[in-house]
């Protein structure tokens, strides 16, 4: 009764791409939006971003990070997941905007193959810049570069591409007078906070997608609210994507830290279970 | 009906009133006099045969008493156990003039508590149509509806949002009051009268404005699930919460059986529940299990709270601290809620409802300061946007709710609403007077073509 996995990869250092058999999603899903999955019935409920989609299949890539993505990266093809809801939020705002740069950084990269698909085939020219801290965390690289017209790839030390950071990047395309209608960034809030100060002085729209804390992602717990130019919005409904100069950032990055204590204990739990009873975890 | 001790009841989640024995019931069927123009059905919203069941119980036919009300209600176990009957049925028993009303919602309740261990019977379905009707949110208009429907022989699919139906009544009602063992039985007699459920299914997202529009009639029971906040500073503090994000987290998602449930809550040491309805009595009885202090902050005076007289009376006897004729005016704290910030309220002029006007009192001696980790919101809710804002034509009024008229049909053309999205945040019951209004509607409509 649950949803299947069909095809489950480590596509880079803890980093798991699924192709879960969920059509009710893939029929009217666009870029920007994502979908909540819930594991089992003791499970919480997570957001993950619509990374792409093909026929019945939809596709999430995340990085294990907690006692959720924890488990369902040792969940393998052929397995069940309980429930998958969505698409949520708005789409990403499109049409022919002329020239157009998405930027990912780490798990965030994840997000843009149905973008720049999707800016692609609305007539724009598509410039993807991503970044990782070393190469064993890049991904989709390969693909990204057949939905864009140019692809820098950069990693913090150095070990592929660009020795740097997509700011770096983003600052001198601007500095060199290059022309940008629409800029897209994804990634960690401080990343996103600080590329998107590059855009600032040149006025240029920027969008970014945000990652509060959610629980049912339809607007009806308030949970994800965030501050848009001293206003509240709920990111699930009103967002994901937002103005990026209007964010209120630091309130966005302590909102996320609400649940550290817990989220340490639960996944040490895990930890320690996985450990005690060899591997697999299955309920 | 008995009643556990407070501070043995917060000790646990189990359900706080034990119901009435079958003795007991009997008993309270014979003080009914059998009225021949019975007051207590004009105040019941689906006008259940009150008189008649209750006789049926005094013969100790508790099957067939079960059968006359499911004539009209479907869902009596949660009804008998959290409709506010003071008001509605048993408000209008001529009993109550002289002495007591008859126990009507106790009695409704024992019926359907009897019913379910003994195996329910389902109503008669009419042979089928041909018809299709896409019902929209799970909670009671959704079910009322899509009973009602099926009933009449259409083919109903009901689309549900969340990843279990019930709405309120699984998600806000918590479970000491309304046990989700019931919820889910009672929702499981649809499934069994052929209705198709599906889950995770959010309309206007997952399903289409154009795709609902593609079944021959379309009921919108979407709830008044946007939950209001103050808009006071420190509001978006780690710590603060809408009612609904608190009550979800626990009774959906089990989040006070963490870490065993992956959600988590905090559970705060000294929580401030801010509102005075029936959401916020349910909000700081959650947390009083949880083990927190708990003040309710109401910004009216005590005998003015508009939550159910009984759920007051429960508030205190489980050490909820009242402290009324105040309101926040700022909630301390960075990153975590350390205080809240209360200004006292004097009472003025009465307002349009009838209610003195609370005015903040001036001067530094009308403002104090309480000490709390976790801040709850309960002042309200409105209705759910996410769908209605995207049908085009479809009127709504000031506060957002669903424009419908006498037969529950919206301004547009074979969409009908009902429940909290017509309404604005009301009750279940009058969610599912609503909604079998609307099903009867809907029948008309499509049987005329
Ligand atoms: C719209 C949206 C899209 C997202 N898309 C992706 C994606 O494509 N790939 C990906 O790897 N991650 C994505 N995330 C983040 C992802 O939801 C969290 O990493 C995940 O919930 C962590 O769960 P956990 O139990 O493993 O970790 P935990 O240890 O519980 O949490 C780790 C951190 O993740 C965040 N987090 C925890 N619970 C939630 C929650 N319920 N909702 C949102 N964030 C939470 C918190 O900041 C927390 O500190 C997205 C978040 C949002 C809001
Ligand atoms: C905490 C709390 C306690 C209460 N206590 C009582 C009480 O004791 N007695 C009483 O009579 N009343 C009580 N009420 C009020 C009562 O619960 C509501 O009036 C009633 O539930 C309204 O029913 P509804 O079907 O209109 O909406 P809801 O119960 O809100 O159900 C709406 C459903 O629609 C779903 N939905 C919304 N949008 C979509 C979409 N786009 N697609 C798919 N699904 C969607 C939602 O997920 C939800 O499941 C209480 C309310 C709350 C919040
Ligand atoms: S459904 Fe509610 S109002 Fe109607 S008879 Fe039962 S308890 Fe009374
Ligand atoms: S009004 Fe009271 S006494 Fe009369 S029929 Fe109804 S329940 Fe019985
Ligand atoms: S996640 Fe609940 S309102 Fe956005
Ligand atoms: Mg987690």
């Amino acid at each position: 009764m649950g949803y299947k996995i069909e095809k489950a990869t480590e596509i880079a250092d803890n980093i798991f791409e699924f192709w879960i058999n969920a059509p009710h999603i893939t029929k009217n899903a666009r870029a920007g939006q994502f979908v909540v999955i819930r594991i089992n019935d003791s499970g919480e409920r997570i957001p993950l971003t619509i990374s792409e989609t093909d026929g019945s299949l939809v596709r999430i890539v995340f990085m294990a990070v907690g006692k959720t993505t924890t488990y369902l990266s040792t969940l393998k093809s052929g397995d069940e997941i309980r429930d998958i809801a969505g698409p949520l939020g708005h789409p990403s705002e499109m049409g022919n905007f002329g020239n157009c740069v998405v930027i990912g950084g780490g798990v965030g990269i994840a997000c843009l193959p149905i973008l720049a698909r999707e800016l692609k085939a609305a007539g724009n020219n598509v410039t993807g810049i991503i970044g990782a801290r070393n190469e064993s965390l890049l991904l989709l690289k390969d693909e990204l570069a057949t939905h864009c017209d140019e692809l820098v790839v950069c990693t913090d030390d150095g070990s592929y591409g660009f020795h740097g950071f997509p700011a770096d990047i983003l600052k001198k395309k601007l500095s060199d007078g290059e022309k940008i209608d629409c800029v897209w960034i994804i990634g960690p809030g401080i990343m996103m906070k600080i590329t998107s100060m590059a855009t600032i002085p040149y006025k240029v729209k920027t969008y970014v997608s945000l990652n509060p804390i959610m629980v049912d992602g339809t607007g009806m717990c308030g949970s994800c609210r965030v501050t848009i130019g001293g206003e509240t919005k709920f990111a699930c409904v009103d967002g994901p994507e937002f103005d990026a100069h209007l964010v209120d950032w630091d309130e966005l990055m302590s909102r996320q830290r609400t649940y550290t204590a817990q989220e340490k204990e639960s996944l040490k739990l895990f930890q320690d279970h996985q450990c005690s009873c060899g591997g697999d975890h299955h309920d | 009906m008995t009643k556990r001790a407070g501070d043995e009841r917060i000790a646990d989640f189990n359900e706080v009133n034990e119901g009435i024995s079958e003795q007991n019931a009997v008993l309270e069927a014979l003080r009914c006099m059998d009225c021949v123009r019975p007051q207590c059905t004009k105040g019941c919203p689906v006008n259940i045969d009150i008189s008649a069941f209750i006789r049926a119980i005094a013969e100790e036919d508790f099957k067939g008493a079960a059968a006359i009300i499911k004539k009209d209600n479907m869902l009596p176990a949660i009804c008998g156990r959290v409709c506010p009957q003071e008001n509605q049925c048993e408000g209008l028993c001529v009993l109550g003039k002289k002495e007591k009303p008859v126990r009507i919602g106790a009695l409704e309740r024992f019926v359907a508590d009897r019913e379910r261990e003994a195996g329910m019977t389902l109503p008669e379905i009419m042979s089928p149509t041909g018809k299709r009707v896409a019902v929209v949110g799970s909670g009671p208009a959704g079910i009322t509806a899509a009973a009602e429907l099926a009933r009449y022989g259409h083919s109903v699919t009901v689309f549900e949002s969340l990843h279990e139906a019930g709405g309120v009544l699984t998600y806000g009602i918590p479970e000491f009051r309304l046990p989700k063992e019931i919820v889910k039985a009672e929702i499981e007699q649809i499934l069994d009268m052929g209705v198709e459920l599906k889950l995770n299914h959010i309309a206007g997202r997952t399903v289409s404005v154009e795709e609902l529009l593609e079944f021959d009639a379309v009921f919108l029971g979407t709830g008044a699930g946007l939950p209001s906040f103050m808009g006071i500073e420190g509001e978006n503090l780690s710590g603060v919460y809408s009612a609904n994000e608190f009550l979800t987290r626990v009774n959906l998602m089990h989040a006070n059986a963490f870490p065993e449930y992956d959600t988590p809550v905090m559970k705060g040491s000294r929580v401030a529940v801010v509102g005075g309805g029936n959401v916020a009595m349910d909000s700081a009885r959650v947390s009083r299990r949880m083990g927190a202090e708990v003040y309710l902050i109401y910004r009216r005076r005590e005998e003015d709270l508009p939550a159910r007289e009984e759920e007051v009376h429960n508030a205190i006897e489980e050490g909820v601290e009242f402290i009324c004729c105040a309101n926040p005016v700022k909630i301390l704290g960075g990153p975590a809620v350390t205080g809240i910030e209360c200004v006292r309220m004097e009472m003025c002029d009465l307002d349009e409802s009838g209610r003195p006007c609370p005015v903040p009192m001036k001067g530094d001696e009308a403002v104090f300061t309480l000490d709390v980790d976790v801040v709850i919101e309960a002042i309200g809710q409105s209705p759910n946007p996410l769908l209605v804002s995207l049908i085009e034509g479809l009127e709504r009024g000031r506060r957002g709710n669903v424009i419908v008229d006498e037969h529950g049909l919206t301004s547009v053309d074979r969409i009908y609403a009902g429940g909290d999205i017509a309404t604005g945040a009301a009750t279940v019951i009058e969610a599912m007077g609503t909604a079998r209004k609307a099903a009867v509607s809907i029948n008309e409509m499509l049987m005329k073509k």
